[in-house]
């Protein structure tokens, strides 16, 4: 690999020593003088129409300064969310908030609303909206088909096997393709594994809620938020409150967690804002635990029906892939859509066919989830995988490598003219060589099947892929007289430390210790650039891109400024350690605070009073308050792309099963990676290990429960909807993991994200390993919980159809 | 005033298993009811309502003094304040995070007499004359991060953060009781905290280097 100055080397992430002294401030820790409080009066029921509101005794109560209703919002089209509503549609949405001097007057106001509701019909399963005659979650359709919403009902469709737990294919889709011959793949298969899978639907359950504040100053709305991104999470925040992106200025330097659930920020941060511009006074606007659970969005579940064919050697000839996606109430989410797309590039089947539609469903609202889509592939695939594997006696891990995508590998849909895309790398068997060596994959898999009084050990191991980058936005630096590289970041501070870490790719490009540079990002008033959302582990290889982009051009504009003061051509110019110099003689050059003091006399392109014109707009306004400052390095990223970018994990865990109990102790787990190069070791780390135990609570813990009755949840908060605790992971030693550090082409740096491919790989390998202790033991269901191990165990029919949703 | 009995056994977040939580909210609950106020299920309460205003008991004293980080601190506090709240609202100490209000997460985890409790669910009137230590009392005068929060910062731990005060505050803890636990008894000591990135691989990594870090001095 290249020799990198900071790439690949462990550092200090600029922000942990105010996080460790509790100087960090996220949303919630800002105050503004004469601050009220906002609280929401929420649906009792999961569909229904408002007749008729009557605010007046809470308008009557001393201290109560504002109320907000759905009136007062921007219209949204159907099937889109406005935030507050009159006809709700699921338990728990927002009707209307109330600003009052505190928070216990907001919501003493709240009990002295009353809102008359008219109850509508409802769905909480998506199969129930199918049956003929059920009912809609909305009243203008059950899905969406050629992007209209549409009625489906499946009328001639054998229920009673559904009933059983046995997925039928022809009802209705709304999308549907077909790669090769499918049928003639399943046909000419030595073994089909054909079964019906189930995802349950599960919450995003950041730590910090979807709280803000925000108060109006001089025309502008400042809000102070809780969002995954900031750059793009200005605009449509702005849109949502109904004014222009010059008119808001939103901080938001800290996220206490997001997953997906706040790409963003959320649709309920305009409610500050509406209410502090009618109170004339900021506002609060504190979110509880069980309003995040449901108003915080959630992984959308899947019922399906899958077929796979292997040839004798292992090697898939065919996946038929059938889903009816758990769709929530508004929007469409994409993730029945991404499980072939990341399940036909993993398991790379000479042909395959998918049939799918999302149904609309009176449960909180969807959005992606880490991995959306990826990791329910893996969840229901890999088990499959496994159990075709032992039916084939080939090594699970051999079973990887045997159908394992490589190099630009093709994957998904094809587009009108028959073509599918391709990846711009994949090095899946390398990933697998490097973990059979690292971890001793032989070894532990001699020990499935071993007993230790009543419980038996289990190994599985699980590839999963996913999403890990873009291209196209735009860098944006300026070298100060200072002698400092201010870089700034428009991509938010989730944690991932990616606004740091991809802030080194510009150092790199200027040869330069880290210490002098200082990130810019959170605010923005601060001036940032056009950039890709802070998801879909887009970052690190997307503003890797820029950031080296603007490094370059700093670098070029250093070179040009020395050339012209101290002679010869700007490539007789090296620029390292803060200084750009004559090569071979160091001595001769100019420091960053002398080279920035010439920039700013030169102006021009030097300084940023001229800018390239391929740069986005946003990105030019940014460009342009900074003009004057120091040297700008500027830039639109415009390297090479070779198709879509995505990462790969192969994930091993190793599990005790209590044959009598059914409890599951997780022993450990280990990663390897295709990630292309290692921008951070420590932060690759952390998302390997923290995605594959958010990948253990998919596949062992998370779900809803509803009153099917009555459409009411009944798991609300953390310890009914259970994530992971420290001792519900493998804790007596580290966790391993491994990355080959091979780069991705078409990089600056090779690298690749990695986030949520981290996930399906812990979830997938942990199905395998609780379904290899017990022998050929598999499940078609998530999560896998005790009663599921102790039915099959003990034998027993089960306790409700397979593909029963909440239960 | 009724006397409030402080509640620490139930409540100590370090040693605290999820069956446990119901038992330390009905003592919580009581302690507000001995407190001569009522508790809103559908709300947090921090100042003085309007409402609550006009049917305040007033059996409770409201100005009471604090320790918090080893300084007196004069605060006028509502007789079912919680802690949490004080400490936020009123004390300008956000460094306590809320991420549930009923004692399942741990985030609001502070020391009281050294022992970890979750602040969300004591009332701040059970804490006077108690030493109270937050996040924000770790770091020396001069600077210098406490060993807990130096090994954060070497060990690149946490990820967004949320929970890492109140992980922190029990880490403090754990090593005032077990300078040198195994990673094993590292994790039993910090299972009352959650973290939702689910790094804790990491968070462990942090627990033993800062504990070394401790005993080295």
């Amino acid at each position: 690999m290249a020799d990198y100055k900071l790439i690949g080397k462990p550092y200090s992430i600029a922000d942990l020593v105010a996080k460790v002294t509790g100087r960090a401030k996220y949303a919630e820790d800002f105050r503004a003088d004469g601050m009220l409080f906002a609280k929401l009066l929420s649906s009792p029921m999961p569909h229904g129409r408002v007749r008729s509101i009557d605010t007046s005794a809470a308008e009557a109560m001393p201290g109560v300064e504002a109320i907000l209703t759905a009136d007062d919002l921007p219209p949204v089209d159907a099937p889109g969310e406005a935030g507050l509503t009159n006809e709700p549609m699921y338990e728990g949405e927002p009707i209307l908030a109330v600003a009052a001097v505190d928070e216990t007057t907001a919501a003493n106001a709240i009990e002295a609303i009353r809102v008359d509701m008219e109850p509508l019909p409802f769905a909480v399963d998506p199969l129930d909206s199918l049956r003929p005659g059920g009912s809609n979650a909305r009243l203008d359709g059950n899905t969406m088909v050629n992007r209209e919403l549409a009625n489906v009902k499946w009328d001639d469709v054998d229920w009673a096997a559904i009933d059983r737990g046995e997925m039928q294919t022809n009802g209705e889709v709304a999308e549907e393709w077909e790669v090769g011959d499918v049928e003639a793949g399943l046909a000419e298969a030595d073994l089909v594994i054909d079964e019906t899978v189930f995802h349950q639907s599960m919450g995003h359950q950041p730590l910090e809620s979807r709280t803000s504040m925000a108060y109006w100053q001089n025309g502008k709305c400042y809000l102070h938020t809780s969002t995954q991104s900031t750059q793009r999470t200005h605009g449509a925040a702005a849109r949502g409150i109904g004014i222009a992106p010059e008119d808001l200025v939103l901080v938001a330097e800290y996220c206490g967690g997001g997953f997906g659930s706040k790409i963003f920020g959320s649709i309920q941060m305009k409610i500050p804002a509406l209410l502090s511009q009618k109170a004339g006074k900021p506002v609060m606007m504190r979110i509880t635990r069980q309003e995040e659970h449901f108003i915080g969005r959630a992984r959308p579940g899947l019922q399906g029906r899958v077929k796979i064919g292997f040839r004798r050697d292992g090697r898939i000839t065919a996946m038929d892939m059938f889903f009816v996606q758990d769709g929530g109430p508004y929007g469409m989410s994409g993730d029945y859509v991404v499980v072939p797309d990341q399940s036909t590039l993993m398991y790379q089947p000479l042909s395959h066919r998918f049939r799918g539609i999302s149904v609309y469903t009176n449960t909180p609202p969807r959005s992606p989830q880490r991995a959306p889509g990826g990791l329910q592939a893996v969840s229901m695939f890999s088990p499959l995988m496994q159990k075709a594997a032992k039916e084939l006696g080939i090594d699970p891990l051999e079973m990887i490598r045997i159908n394992a995508p490589a190099g630009q590998a093709k994957l998904g849909r094809p587009d009108e003219n028959g073509e599918q895309g391709n990846v711009s790398s994949a090095f899946v068997v390398e990933a697998a060589d490097l973990a059979e060596q690292t971890f001793d994959w032989q070894a532990m898999r001699a020990r499935s099947g071993q007993r230790n009084g009543t419980r038996v050990t289990g190994v599985g191991v699980a590839l999963s892929s996913f999403n890990a980058g873009a291209w196209g936005m735009d860098g944006l630096l300026t070298i100060r007289p200072d002698g400092k590289v201010y870089i700034q970041q428009g991509i938010g501070n989730l944690g991932t430390g990616s606004v740091f870490d991809t802030g080194r790719a510009a150092m790199e490009a200027l040869k330069t210790d880290w210490d002098q540079a200082e990130v810019i990002w959170g605010d923005t008033s601060k001036h940032l650039p056009w950039s890709i959302v802070q998801a879909g582990s887009n970052t690190i290889h997307t503003h890797t891109r820029t950031n080296y982009a603007a490094g370059e051009d700093a670098r070029r504009k250093l070179q040009e400024i020395a050339a012209g003061d101290l002679g010869g051509s700007p490539d007789d110019y090296d620029v390292a350690d803060g200084r750009v110099f004559r090569r071979g003689a160091r001595s001769s050059g100019l420091s960053f605070a002398q080279a920035a003091r010439r920039a700013i006399e030169l102006g021009g392109r030097f300084d940023g009073h001229e800018l390239p014109e391929d740069i986005n707009a946003v990105t030019t306004g940014a460009a342009t308050a900074l003009a004057g400052l120091g040297l700008m390095g500027v830039a639109r990223d415009n390297y090479p792309t070779g198709g879509r970018v995505i990462s790969h994990a192969i994930g091993f865990a190793e599990v005790e099963v209590d044959v009598e109990t059914g409890a599951v102790v997780l022993k450990d787990y280990r990663v390897s990676t295709d990630v292309g190069t290692v921008i951070n070791p420590r932060g690759l780390a952390a998302q390997l290990h923290g995605g594959g135990i958010q990948g253990f609570s998919a596949a062992l813990a998370q779900k809803w429960v509803y009153d099917r009755r009555w459409g009411l949840q009944v798991s609300k908060r953390f310890y009914t909807n259970r994530p992971p605790t420290i001792l519900d992971v493998p804790h007596e030693q580290p966790m391993a993991w491994a990355a080959q550090d091979k780069p991705d082409p078409f990089n600056p740096m090779g690298a690749k994200g990695v986030g949520e491919t981290a996930e399906g790989a812990g979830s997938g390998a942990v199905l395998c390993a609780i379904a290899d202790a017990l022998g050929d033991g598999y499940f078609n269901r998530t999560p896998l919980q005790l009663d599921l191990i102790l039915t099959k165990i003990e034998q027993l029919p089960p306790a409700f159809s397979t593909l029963t949703a909440h239960v | 005033m009724e006397d409030v009995r402080p509640v620490e056994d139930d409540c100590q977040a370090g040693h605290m298993q999820a069956a446990q939580a119901g038992h330390s909210r009905r003592n919580f609950i009581k302690g507000v009811i001995a407190a001569g106020a009522s508790v809103s299920a559908s709300s947090y309460v921090f100042k003085e309502g309007a409402v609550a205003r006009a049917q305040a008991p007033g059996a409770v004293e409201r100005l009471v003094t604090l320790t918090v980080n080893g300084r007196q601190r004069r605060v006028d506090v509502l007789p079912q304040e919680t802690l949490a709240t004080t400490l936020r609202y009123k004390l300008g100490l956000t460094g306590t995070k809320i991420g549930c209000d009923r004692s399942e997460c741990g985030a609001c985890t502070v020391l009281v007499d050294g022992v970890p409790q979750y602040s969300c669910s004591m009332l701040t009137h059970q804490v006077r004359g108690r030493a109270l230590q937050t996040i924000e009392g770790l770091q020396a005068e001069d600077g210098t991060l406490h060993p807990i929060q130096q090994a954060v910062v070497d060990e690149q731990g946490f990820q967004c953060a949320f929970c890492m005060p109140g992980f922190v505050m029990n880490m403090v803890a754990m090593i005032d009781e077990n300078p040198n636990p195994t990673r094993k008894e590292a994790a039993q000591f910090l299972s009352g905290n959650l973290c939702r990135c689910a790094d804790y691989n990491k968070i462990l990594n942090v627990a033993l280097q800062g504990a070394e870090y401790t005993r080295r001095g």
